[in-house]
Order: C-alpha cells, then sequence, then structure tokens
C-alpha cells in the first residue's frame, strides 16, 4: 500500500552538508580511546570501570591489534592502576590511564603521590557520581575529591573537545615548567557513551604536536642512579609541596600557550573560559562540562525574551583561572554558578567557593577586595547529582532567579529561603 | 532557523536500540547534518527496557540534556507497550509514531488505545526472520524510519548504513546483504493509515 | 633529602636545613645513589652486636637478614659490624645458628664499662 508520508515539522529539506564531512561519528569514550592510539604512551596501566571502562578496552584493542607500541598492564584494582603508572612514569615511560567513581577514590592516595612526585601521568576521567548510594551515572563529585592533589584539571563540554583536551593535556603535563599529571574530564554517560560528529587529526601532526618524552631522573638510567619518593621531615616537606605549587602557577601561562598553539596548527583554539553572549551580559550562569552547551541554549531563549543573559563555560578548573573570572563576571548585577557536586559545607559548592573568592578580591594575596561595584549577587545551585537531567527550563528558571537577585527584589527568595547552595531538579 | 528533530527508540536489551540509533547518527553525519546519538542506561542485561536517542540538525548542536519532547518514536519490541513502558511520552500530538508489528496500524490502535499521533507499523522481526532467519528488527527498523521520516536523503543514508555495516561485519558480506535487503524490505512495507 | 646534617649549617648550636623550595630537586628525589650511608642511624642503638670471629662459621646468615647492610664482609667472610649504621635490632643474633652463637647482643652501656676497664666482653 502506499504510505502517506506528510514531511516532518521540525527538519523538512534541510540544507545537507552543512556539517564537515571530513567529521567522524565517535562517542567520547572511542575519541578518547582514538586520542591514545594516536599518542602511542609506553605504559597504559587500568582497570575496569563503568563507565570509564570502553576507554581502556578499545585502546586494549588497539594493543592486541599491534597497532601501538605501549606496554599495556592489567592489575587488580585502581590503586594498583596507579601504582603502576607512577613506577613506568617514573622509569621514564610516557604513561596514561583511565578510570572514574570509585576507581579514582580507590586510587586517591597514589593520585595524591603522582602529583608530589612530578610524574606527568594523563588520565582520562570519566565523571561518576560516587557512592553511597552506589550510582553509575554523571556528576563530578569524583574528580572534585581529588581536586586539590595537585592535579591539572581539564574539563570536556563534549566528544570534540574530549578528543583535543587528550592531546593538549600530554603537552601541558610534560612542559618543563609544570612536571605534573593531568586529567581530562567527560561527563558519564552523556558524553562518554554519547555519539557526536568530532574531527580527528591525522597520526603524524598529533605526534609532531606531542613531542618525544623527556623524563627526568628516569629510574631506568642506571649510569645515574637516584632515589625516588624518600620520606622528608618537617625540614623539607614544605619545601617539596611549595614546589608543586609553583607549578600549578607556571601552568598556567603553559595551557594558554598550548591551547593557542593548538588553534595555529588546527583550528580549535581553546583557553580557560568559554563566555557566550557576555559581551553585554547582565546576569549569567556558570558551568563544568557538557551542561555549558545546554545553558546556551537557556541562554538563547532568554535573550528572545529581552533578557541580557550570558552563560560562562569553565574549562579549566585545576589551575583555577581567577584573574579571567574577576574579568569576565565582575562587572555583572549576578551571577549563578551551577554545581554538579555538593562540598556538604553548609555553605557553598565547590565551583561557587572558587567563584566567588576570585570575585571578592583583586588577587587575594593583593589583599585588597574588589570596589562592591565589581562584586555580583552570586547564587549557587547544586544540580544533576547521579545524572539527574538538567534541562533548559532548569536553567531559565535560574535565569528568572537571577534577574530578580540583579534587582535586589525584597521579596527575592528561592524557595526554600536563603538556602546556599540551592538544590535545582530535587524532588522536595 | 535552526532545525532539530529528535527521536526515542524503545527496545530491549539485545534487540539493538542502541545500535540502531547510533548506526542512525553515524549515517546522517555523512550526508552532512550534525547529531547525537545516545543510550540510556538502566540494568544492563538483556531483555531490560532500553532506551536510545538521535537529534538531527542543521547547525552544531548545544544541547546535552535528555530528550524529553520526541518529534519521531520508534518501537522495536511491542510487547512494551503491554504496560511496562509509556512508549508515547512527550510525543507532540502530531508526532510520528512507528512500531515493529505485523499488524496494520488501525488494529495496535484498537489494542493498545492510542488516540493520537501519527502511527506507522512494519513487521521488521517477520523481514529480518525471512531474509536473515533471525529476529534483529534495527535494521529493518531503520529502512522504515527513513520512509516515514522523510527528511533525509534516503539514498545517501542506505549507503552510509551500508558503510558502516561493511566495517562490522568485515568479510561477512552476507549478513551486510541480508540487512540491506531488510531494510529496502521495510522501507517498502511500512504501513501508515 | 631529610636529614639535616647534609648541606647543613650551624647555627645556635642546631643543625639547620639550607635548601630553598627553589634549590629542592623535582619531586623530592635524592639525585644520588647510596645516600643512606651519610644518615649515620648507628646512635640510635641502645644494644649493639659483638661477633665473635673464632666462633664464626661464615654461614652469612646474619648478613643476609640486617635489615641495614650494617655486616662487614671481607673474601666471603664476616670482617665486623658497621657501627655507624647499626640500629641494634638483634636479628643478626637471632638468625646466627644456635649452636655456633658467634653474636651476643650486649648493653650499650656495658660496652663504655668494657672500654673503660679493657674487658673482654665474654
Amino acid at each position: 500500500m502506499s504510505v502517506k508520508a506528510p514531511k516532518m515539522a521540525g527538519l523538512k529539506s534541510v540544507a545537507p552538508k552543512a556539517a564537515p564531512l571530513d567529521m567522524v561519528a565517535r562517542t567520547g569514550n572511542e575519541v578518547m580511546a582514538e586520542a591514545m592510539r594516536q599518542i602511542n604512551p609506553d605504559v597504559v596501566a587500568a582497570y575496569p570501570i563503568t563507565p570509564a571502562t570502553e576507554v581502556v578496552q578499545i585502546f586494549a584493542g588497539f594493543v592486541a591489534d599491534g597497532l601501538v607500541d605501549t606496554e599495556f598492564v592489567t592489575v587488580e584494582s585502581e590503586h594498583s592502576a596507579m601504582s603502576a603508572c607512577i613506577g613506568a612514569s617514573q622509569a621514564g615511560g610516557r604513561v596514561m590511564t583511565a578510570t572514574s567513581s570509585q576507581g579514582l577514590a580507590l586510587m586517591a592516595e597514589m593520585v595524591y603521590i603522582a602529583a608530589g612526585l612530578r610524574l606527568p601521568i594523563v588520565m582520562a576521567e570519566v565523571n561518576r557520581a560516587l557512592s553511597a548510594p552506589i550510582n553509575i551515572h554523571c556528576d563530578h563529585s569524583d574528580t572534585m575529591l581529588v581536586r586539590d592533589a595537585g592535579w591539572i584539571q581539564i574539563f570536556s563540554e563534549n566528544a570534540q573537545e574530549a578528543y583535543d583536551n587528550m592531546i593538549q593535556a600530554v603537552r601541558i603535563a610534560e612542559a618543563s615548567a609544570v612536571r605534573l599529571p593531568a586529567m581530562v574530564t567527560t561527563d558519564g554517560f552523556i558524553i562518554s557513551h554519547g555519539m557526536e560528529g568530532v574531527s580527528l587529526i591525522p597520526d603524524e601532526a598529533v605526534r609532531e604536536f606531542i613531542g618525544t618524552f623527556s623524563p627526568v631522573y628516569p629510574l631506568l638510567d642506571v649510569d645515574n642512579p637516584v632515589t625516588i619518593g624518600p620520606i622528608m621531615f618537617t625540614d623539607y616537606y614544605f619545601e617539596s609541596r611549595r614546589q608543586v605549587a609553583e607549578a600549578m602557577k607556571n601552568a598556567h601561562q603553559v595551557i594558554a600557550d598550548v591551547g593557542a598553539e593548538f588553534g595555529d596548527r588546527f583550528g580549535r583554539r581553546y583557553g580557560y573560559l568559554d563566555a557566550y553572549r557576555m559581551e553585554d551580559a547582565e546576569v549569567a550562569v556558570v558551568a563544568l562540562g557538557s551542561t555549558a552547551g545546554t545553558a546556551r541554549a537557556a541562554v538563547d531563549a532568554m535573550r528572545q525574551k529581552g533578557i541580557k543573559a550570558g552563560s560562562v563555560k569553565v574549562r579549566v578548573y585545576r589551575p583555577f583561572p581567577a584573574d579571567m573570572i574577576r574579568a569576565t563576571l565582575g562587572h555583572l548585577k549576578a551571577v549563578a554558578v551551577l554545581d554538579r557536586s555538593d562540598a556538604l559545607n553548609n555553605h557553598a559548592a565547590p565551583l561557587c567557593l572558587d567563584v566567588t573568592t576570585a570575585l571578592y578580591s583583586t588577587g587575594l594575596g593583593a589583599s585588597r577586595p574588589s570596589p562592591p561595584s565589581e562584586r555580583p549577587r552570586i547564587l549557587n545551585y547544586v544540580y544533576g547529582l547521579g545524572g539527574r537531567d538538567i534541562k533548559p527550563a532548569d536553567i531559565q528558571k535560574v535565569f528568572g532567579d537571577l534577574e530578580q537577585a540583579a534587582r535586589g527584589h525584597a521579596a527575592f527568595a528561592p524557595a526554600p529561603q536563603n538556602e546556599s547552595p540551592m538544590y535545582l531538579g530535587v524532588r522536595e | 532557523m535552526t532545525r532539530l528533530t529528535e527521536i526515542r527508540w524503545h527496545g530491549r536489551g539485545g534487540q539493538g536500540a542502541k545500535t540502531a540509533a547510533l548506526l542512525l547518527g553515524d549515517a546522517l553525519l555523512g550526508t552532512g547534518f550534525y547529531m547525537q546519538a545516545f543510550p540510556e542506561y538502566g540494568p544492563e542485561r538483556m531483555g531490560a527496557p532500553v532506551k536510545a536517542y538521535n537529534r538531527i540538525s542543521d547547525a552544531p548542536i548545544d544541547l546535552h540534556s535528555g530528550v524529553d519532547t520526541p518529534d519521531v518514536v520508534v518501537v522495536l519490541d511491542a510487547s512494551l507497550m503491554k504496560g511496562l513502558t509509556n512508549v508515547t511520552e512527550g510525543l507532540a500530538d502530531d508526532g510520528v509514531l512507528l512500531i515493529n508489528s505485523p499488524d496494520p496500524p488501525e488494529q495496535v490502535r484498537q489494542e493498545t488505545g492510542i488516540k493520537k499521533h501519527r502511527l506507522y507499523t512494519v513487521d521488521a522481526s517477520g523481514i529480518s526472520q525471512e531474509i536473515m532467519g533471525s529476529n534483529h528488527p534495527n535494521t529493518p527498523m531503520l529502512g522504515a524510519l527513513m520512509r516515514v521520516a522523510d527528511f533525509v536523503d534516503y539514498g545517501a543514508v542506505k549507503t552510509g548504513i551500508r558503510q558502516k555495516l561493511a566495517q562490522k561485519f568485515r568479510g561477512r558480506d552476507q549478513i551486510v546483504e541480508g540487512n540491506m535487503a531488510a531494510v529496502e524490505r521495510a522501507y517498502q512495507e511500512v504501513s501508515g493509515e | 633529602m631529610s636529614d639535616a646534617t647534609q648541606g647543613a649549617s650551624e647555627k645556635e648550636g642546631r643543625l639547620e636545613p639550607r635548601h630553598g623550595w627553589r634549590d629542592m630537586p623535582l619531586g623530592g628525589v635524592i639525585p644520588k645513589a647510596g645516600s643512606a650511608t651519610e644518615y649515620e642511624t648507628g646512635d640510635w642503638r641502645s644494644i649493639r652486636p659483638l661477633h665473635s670471629k673464632e666462633r664464626c662459621i661464615n654461614c652469612l646468615l646474619c648478613w643476609v637478614y640486617c635489615p641495614d647492610a650494617a655486616i662487614r664482609l671481607q673474601d666471603g667472610k664476616v670482617e665486623g659490624i658497621d657501627y655507624e649504621h647499626c640500629k641494634g635490632c638483634g636479628i643478626c643474633a637471632k638468625e646466627c645458628p644456635q649452636k655456633v652463637h658467634a653474636i651476643e647482643m650486649v648493653p650499650e652501656g656495658r660496652i663504655k664499662e668494657m672500654e673503660a676497664g679493657d674487658r673482654d666482653v665474654r
């Protein structure tokens, strides 16, 4: 029988060939594994955990097919994974791994050690909620657990960024002024398992960009033997840790330089913040990860209603771009920080803590508070825990609150009243 | 003006709902659309209800939230409609509902009580069984979807599907040919009202 | 390096660490081999092993088990104890075969007496 096939209201006769035809369809995990293949590290030691498993599972296939030279070490736990990575990196190899959530938590002591030993290990960290309760879906509690460990933390909004960030992370971590491990995050399931169009870089160009690895004090250099990881008492520990802080300071410029060079070579330039419609914004939301994309849709909807809305995506969380936050947001009337994790301090969630201190002062070291005109009203929302979906409508509601806060609305009282942080999308 | 179409797939674990969504996304990317394809996970086991989604647009897609108001719903396993899943949730009144069923749409309406939406049925399982000797309804459903959705170049998407299948089933041409024949048959045999 | 003896300076009668954070080797590495020998832990001892060459059968079990590598060998035979590093744990005496009993643990206090009176330990 003949079929009446009415045209789709949404997408009829759309001009094809809108997307660049060199794009390939990849999930976040697939594209991170692809980046690892091109980076071709000396050692990968990893243990599986949802939703990161596929990264190393796919990579293991590359190993089995002889597409990489990597020594792949199957270990019995994530703690062992990071231990093996540390050993291999100190031995003199370029080392990578991947994990999530409980796996990151289990390896936490070794994560701190990797940074203290100044080993430029690169990790794909797929953001998944920490137990309890057990949850396999996305939130940022896992990487927040180790935000003070001394690792570079770069958040990816989508699959393209995940790919580009993995490649840049190698350069950033290994820079001589830095020598810190780096984690590249993707939102669990949302990006890790979501397929999108991605532009890949040719193998040779990736190799050229990352260069060869130059280890410092490699254990395998038996002609120059050293002792790694000694104890340090009250007389030296502090100086050693001060060095780590300096490395994180140096990372600030290195990250910008690498992102600019990446842009020059491959056409996609990266920095610390992505400011969307901020030129004349009066109110804005700030977010990490994939939510930043959804936020842009909400910004557009608010602009249609005549609200001067904008949004800021924070790409690099560690080191934290305090200067840039101040420059981008300081002049606004009200700012909402969206946190996909909670600090459980009856005060403010992690990203909000960093944003607020940045806005409070013109440089804490200078101990000069910013003038009141440069201190917007700050609203903090915890959202999306355990993978709870966040929709453009939710963010539009936040903009509604921002509008009221901006006008100094006496009646502005997000329910429940005067609570910080507020909880967006939880059933009361 | 940016146009966006959203599709939701319903199936049981093991029937290929996720694969169908990814295959569709992959093939559409090849014709120049921006797309997203993503599954929704509950218990990861055979037989459990699963959902998968596609977004298709002529502009880069910023949204990373879930699909709540699909324009099209595809049901790979009609048994899901027996109380287990509300497959029409969020579907617009004039949205497309495509169901894997040997029965004509009128009969499905009678049995399920669904009054709204534009209903189409195709015996994807039957086609799959006849051509490939097994129940893999996902590829024929893609063929039927291309017919009722009518927003893309069917020929180009078909080529894309063939390419992906050829990669996946390297050296096993019979499987690829079987799938493509099922796609084409479903394209021809899908019935509306 | 955690011992203040390395590169230390005298200051009010105490040894002060010298390196500022800018001078520290990367990642707390000790960029040389065998630096533990410079850390003289002998004064941690409260009992010390006394080794009898006459009774010793050179089985080398004490050398195998000593956690501080403080048994000194010469041509495959036990030559003596490195008292700069021996911490007096007593493992050598414990591991020396019972019938051989070539090592005896003696309180440091008694050693001083012996040295003062120039008396044989046995």
